[in-house]
């Protein structure tokens, strides 16, 4: 009953946010691709919370536009309210949040896909891939459809034998009350990938005609907004929708704790393991017993829809008592819920099955991206996909894989942790997992991806001029800064005076100047306006980089050593059971994760630096006498 | 040659404690100027494979540490095909160590076990044939280093730098979740609360430099007492640990008390045997002072060799002793196992424990074996702790707690020119993982598992 429906260079699963990047970095690339999803309606739903960005995950937005990808601009197109984060920190934590119109989000970005050259969009449930000895060929619908592939990407979310659990109600479900991917499981499995069981969970969904809005405090957007694409300058027309912050009550606290025999958390009958980052409501009360309140916030979920998200209250008691719940927090006395909340299981596969490329070492060919490779979040799954459509692509034009490292972007801290640690819960990106948080900053993303990006075929070259020209601006402006004496005169007093700091005794220079904490490019500029024809953008860089330049040394100076690391590729046919001196949990390890380097080897739990030394030693040895053979 | 990653490293390459002159060797790209810096005389432009006398000169008050020779050869032509120094110090253990110190100051780094073969064997210098050689090196060289490092793990230093780190990694993960929970209702924090942080494990790990700088520290070894009453074979024992190992002859300043200390190497464990001046007088004289001698030693000592005559009865001195030495880490030594039994053994078995009892003769040279693996099994087991090795015990502990109070000063001059938190987090977090090196332990996962432990977050 099955038929040969297509043939294609890329074959991509699953249209979500991983799926979304993944097919249009392909297709831009040149690649013949197949996008093909349960429910055409659901390209790039969000299912949990209506937002996009904050700390790391607004870094990582920044990444995927740098490198050419749409996360970015779709969201500039459909945002309701844009702000940006931890404002009073440094600019390396600087984080832009949206909140997104979810429908219009949606919408937006098929309206995109369809539009792309080379993509195809297609409904339909995959149920098998076709592997031929380790290579993936091809993919089987429940249809009978069979789409041959040179390269396939899995990005199935959390439809993998998904299953929904509110109270003691369980079925088997992908997100939304979606139709669930169950066969697809099997055959992974049949193909040799383990696979792992992990939980997320949502908030119910109440209408907005029921809240009193009185009773919670109003939380503006941005007056002036700033954007997540490079390539954005302008704002939306329409005024941008608050959020309100509410607060649970006693009430709520005695409501959940009446009703923890009847949660699924403590029954016992959720089997898949949560992420510690984003518990449930009645996993917060438990486990922090001593706090009398927990902050609600409630967000719209698009400019044409009463439905508002209620964050905070991600659980999955059983519906009568969520209303119950709801209706003890100021402000949603008389709500109307809309949306049950509920929390899903699925099924991921182990990531250190994965190269860092994110194709899976048992097959080859087959990519893997987003909540299948065991992370949460929109931006994770976008980020990935965009790097697994773009290596997908590269292997299809027989080129090498494009890996980022821990020191170029947040997509690299996320899928170099992915691949060497692994994870054992869902996993979050958080900006205290990079090792250089100062060097990947929201400002600089462009500076440290668009070469990439370009030199992958992702950024055109219009937009690559323009950064080049940026760039070129920034640093003659920082020259000339550093040339441009002021002296002790009274209207360079009267400014230093005015914003707080101490008066010249000699003449400085402008440099220095801008390196006083006190001090900004904005206040310093009256002094001596610039000849070059700055923006804001290219003024906030010049003084980021001047104002950090002693921290951002002391990081590069690290990353110096990561690199080196980095560069000494470890051969793939070694067989790390031959070098005797290796401890042996470091040779079960590095068999299980072949790393591709030394510098991902060191990364790995239990693999000691003796152990790396030793190997440093094999490998020198073995490439000595490769070489000797080759003569 | 494959490109390999030569920064720049020191080390006493010397075994411990053997002899008096000990030999410092410093490879890398940078060894010449770095070891410039610390010594009377301009170096950077000799010839290769030149000696040069003159004199290490600590650079902050230019006084004399010690007079050295120094080798200088250039990459390749030395052992391991970098730019090498050799620094030959004359001044005996506490000089070396402090000179190895002030190199890693001017920047060089502590060499890992068997770092230098492995730099000589990747430099092509040594045979192909001897690579799983240099690997079993490595494995060997480091399993010892990690043991040492694990019995060090279990003392005094460790809790104090435990107890310093987990407060670091409090503060660590407040400011984490400032920044990655912006919105979350936590405690807002104060540039105030971060300095009074910052102030307090400064306070704590300059308390712990402190003692090192006491020189007490620099003296490493489990100080060992030898007891007993006259005639026994205190002395004889004394010479046959002296024979058998090697002794370290020591001129540290600050010593001439009345008590002479020297060294041994008993299976690889450093023994400082007290009063070993004392024991050789009495063994020439027959005299009443040995008991009160031996209190004194007893008081200093973490390890005491208490000697019986297994030809004599109990003693009324010895029972005192007994009664003194009861809760303390004791070896009994019955000694001339080839006379006749009169003395009580019944009474010191139940008193110290039969396993705690060693029976010899050493003039017989018999048991000697089941002293030293006695003495090797308690270190090893980590009943024996010395109280300097507690304390700051090496170059490398201080080298680390030196980056760590300077981490921690930067991170105080950054929160007092008002720099945002997440910078002074960067010196936060440099500080607790120089400390996480003392040791042993710098898993960064931590800061994750104190952040979601210690806040309650979440959508």
């Amino acid at each position: 009953m099955s038929y040969e429906a297509g043939q294609f260079d890329v074959i991509v699963i699953g249209a979500g946010h991983a799926g979304c990047e993944a097919a249009l970095a392909a297709a831009r690339m040149g690649c013949e691709t197949l996008l093909v999803t349960i429910n055409l309606d659901m390209v790039a739903f969000m299912p949990c919370n209506p937002s996009i960005g904050g700390p790391a995950k607004g870094h990582v937005v920044r990444e995927i536009d740098a490198l050419g990808g749409e996360m970015g601009r779709n969201i500039d197109k459909t945002y309701i309210q844009m702000r940006m984060l931890n404002t009073g920190k440094g600019p390396a934590v600087h984080a832009l949040r949206a909140q997104a119109d979810k429908f219009l989000y949606q919408h937006t970005m098929k309206e995109t896909i369809e539009k792309t050259p080379h993509l195809t969009l297609r409904q339909g449930l995959v149920d098998e891939i076709i592997v031929e000895d380790g290579v993936c060929k091809g993919v089987i619908t429940k249809t009978g459809a069979t789409y041959m592939g040179k390269t396939v990407v899995l990005t199935t979310g959390t439809y993998l034998r998904g299953k929904v659990i509110m109270g003691e109600l369980m079925y088997e479900s992908g997100p939304n009350n979606q139709q669930p991917a169950v066969k697809l499981s099997e055959s992974l499995k049949k193909h040799g990938l383990d696979l792992v069981r992990f939980k997320t969970g949502t908030p119910p969904r109440v209408q907005k005609e029921t809240i009193d809005f009185s009773k919670t405090e109003i939380q503006p957007g941005d007056d002036h907004p700033k954007f997540f694409s490079f390539e954005t300058k302008e704002g939306l027309p329409q005024e941008q929708l608050p959020c309100w912050l509410t607060y649970t009550s006693e009430d709520t606290h005695q409501i959940i704790n009446n009703n923890l025999h009847r949660a699924p958390m403590f029954t016992g009958q959720i089997e898949g393991t949560g992420p510690r980052y984003c518990p449930s409501i009645e996993d917060k009360i438990v486990r922090f017993a001593d706090k009398p309140k927990h902050q609600i916030f409630l967000e719209p979920e698009g400019r044409n829809t009463s439905e508002y998200y209620v964050q905070g209250l991600s659980t999955s008691l059983p519906e009568e008592v969520q209303l119950k719940i709801l209706q003890s927090i100021p402000g949603m006395e008389n709500v109307k819920m809309m949306r049950t909340g509920y929390a899903i299981e699925y099924d991921a596969i182990v990531p250190t099955q994965l190269w860092p490329s994110l194709e899976t070492k048992v097959v080859s060919n087959l990519f893997t991206a987003g909540q299948i490779n065991g992370t949460s979040g929109y931006e994770e799954a976008a980020g990935q996909g965009v790097m697994a459509g773009i290596n997908a692509a590269r292997k299809v034009q027989n080129k090498e894989p494009v890996v980022l490292d821990r020191s170029e972007g947040y997509i690299g801290v996320l899928i170099d942790d992915l691949v060497t640690k692994g994870t054992n819960e869902p996993y979050r990106l958080l900006t205290s997992r990079a090792e250089y948080r100062l060097l990947l900053r929201h400002d600089n993303a462009d500076i440290r991806l668009t070469p990439t990006g370009y030199a992958i075929g992702l950024i055109d070259e219009e937009r690559y001029q323009r950064f080049v020209k940026k760039q070129e601006l920034v640093q003659l402006e920082m020259v000339r800064l550093g040339e441009t004496k002021v002296k002790p005169e009274p209207r360079v007093q009267e400014i230093l005076r005015h914003a707080g700091t101490v008066e010249l005794n000699n003449g400085s220079d402008m440099l220095s100047l801008l390196r006083r904490p006190e001090l900004t490019y904005a206040i310093l500029e009256p002094l001596s306006p610039s000849p070059y024809e700055l923006d804001d953008e290219m003024k906030e860089q010049v003084e980021i980089q001047v104002k950090y330049a002693g921290y951002i040394e002391k990081q590069l100076a690290h990353v110096e050593r990561l690199k080196k690391m980095d560069k000494k590729k470890i051969p793939q046919d070694i067989d790390y059971s031959l070098i005797h001196s290796l401890a042996n949990e470091a040779k079960q390890k590095l068999e299980m994760i072949r790393p591709i380097s030394i510098g991902q080897a060191s990364r790995i739990s239990g693999v000691t630096p003796a152990d790396i030394s030793i190997l440093l030693v094999y490998l020198e040895h073995y490439n000595r006498v490769t070489a000797a053979k080759g003569q | 040659m494959s490109e390999h990653i030569s920064d720049t490293i020191a080390a006493i390459a010397t075994p411990p404690g053997e002899g008096g002159i000990a030999v410092i060797r410093v490879s890398g790209d940078d060894a010449i100027p770095i070891v410039n810096q610390v010594f009377s005389r301009d170096i950077m432009h000799v010839e290769s494979h030149s000696v040069h006398y003159g004199k290490i000169i600590h650079p902050a008050d230019h006084s004399t540490v010690d007079e050295v020779l120094l080798t200088v050869m250039r990459a390749p032509r030395s052992f391991t095909t970098e730019n090498t120094v050799e620094v030959s110090c004359h001044g005996g253990i506490v000089s070396v160590r402090h000179v190895l110190q002030l190199i890693l100051e001017a920047g060089a780094r502590i060499a890992e076990p068997g770092e230098f073969t492995k730099r000589a064997f990747l430099g092509g210098r040594i045979d192909l044939t001897q690579a799983e050689a240099v690997m079993d090196l490595i494995r060997s060289k480091s399993d010892r280093s990690f043991h040492v490092a694990m019995k060090q793990s279990e003392g005094m230093l460790s809790n104090q730098v435990r107890l310093i780190r987990q407060e670091l990694l409090e503060t660590m993960a407040h400011i984490e979740v400032n920044i990655d929970y912006p919105e979350h209702d936590v405690e807002a924090l104060t540039n105030a609360f971060i300095r009074e942080k910052c102030e307090l494990a400064q306070d704590k790990v300059r308390a712990l430099l402190a003692k090192a700088d006491q020189g007490k520290i620099l003296r490493e070894g489990i100080v060992t007492a030898i007891v007993g009453r006259p005639n026994v074979g205190k002395s004889s024992l004394l010479n046959e640990l002296l024979q058998e190992n090697r002794a370290i002859v020591t001129d540290i300043a600050g010593t001439t008390r009345d008590v002479i200390e020297e060294y041994v190497q008993v299976n690889g464990v450093p023994l400082k045997l007290l009063d070993t001046a004392g024991i050789r007088e009495t063994s020439d004289l027959v005299e009443q002072i040995g008991v009160e001698r031996s209190r004194i030693a007893v008081n200093d000592a973490d390890l005491i060799l208490f000697v019986l005559n297994y030809n004599e009865a109990l003693h009324e001195d010895e029972l005192e002793l007994m009664d003194q030495l009861k809760d303390r880490r004791v070896i009994v030594i019955v000694n001339k196992i080839d006379l006749d039994k009169k003395l009580e053994t019944d009474r010191l078995e139940l008193l110290f424990g039969a396993e705690q009892v060693i029976y010899m003769s050493i003039t017989e040279q018999e048991g000697c074996k089941h002293l030293e693996d006695a003495i090797a099994n308690l270190f090893f087991e980590g009943k024996l702790e010395g109280q300097d090795m507690t304390y700051v015990s090496n170059v490398r502990h201080i080298h680390l707690l030196k980056q760590a109070d300077h981490a921690l000063q930067e991170a105080l001059d950054g929160a007092a020119s008002m720099m945002p938190i997440d910078m002074i987090q960067i010196d936060i977090h440099l500080a607790w993982e120089h400390l996480g090196e003392v040791i042993g332990d710098a898993v960064s996962e931590s800061l994750l598992d104190q952040i979601f432990s210690q806040f309650c977050l979440g959508k």
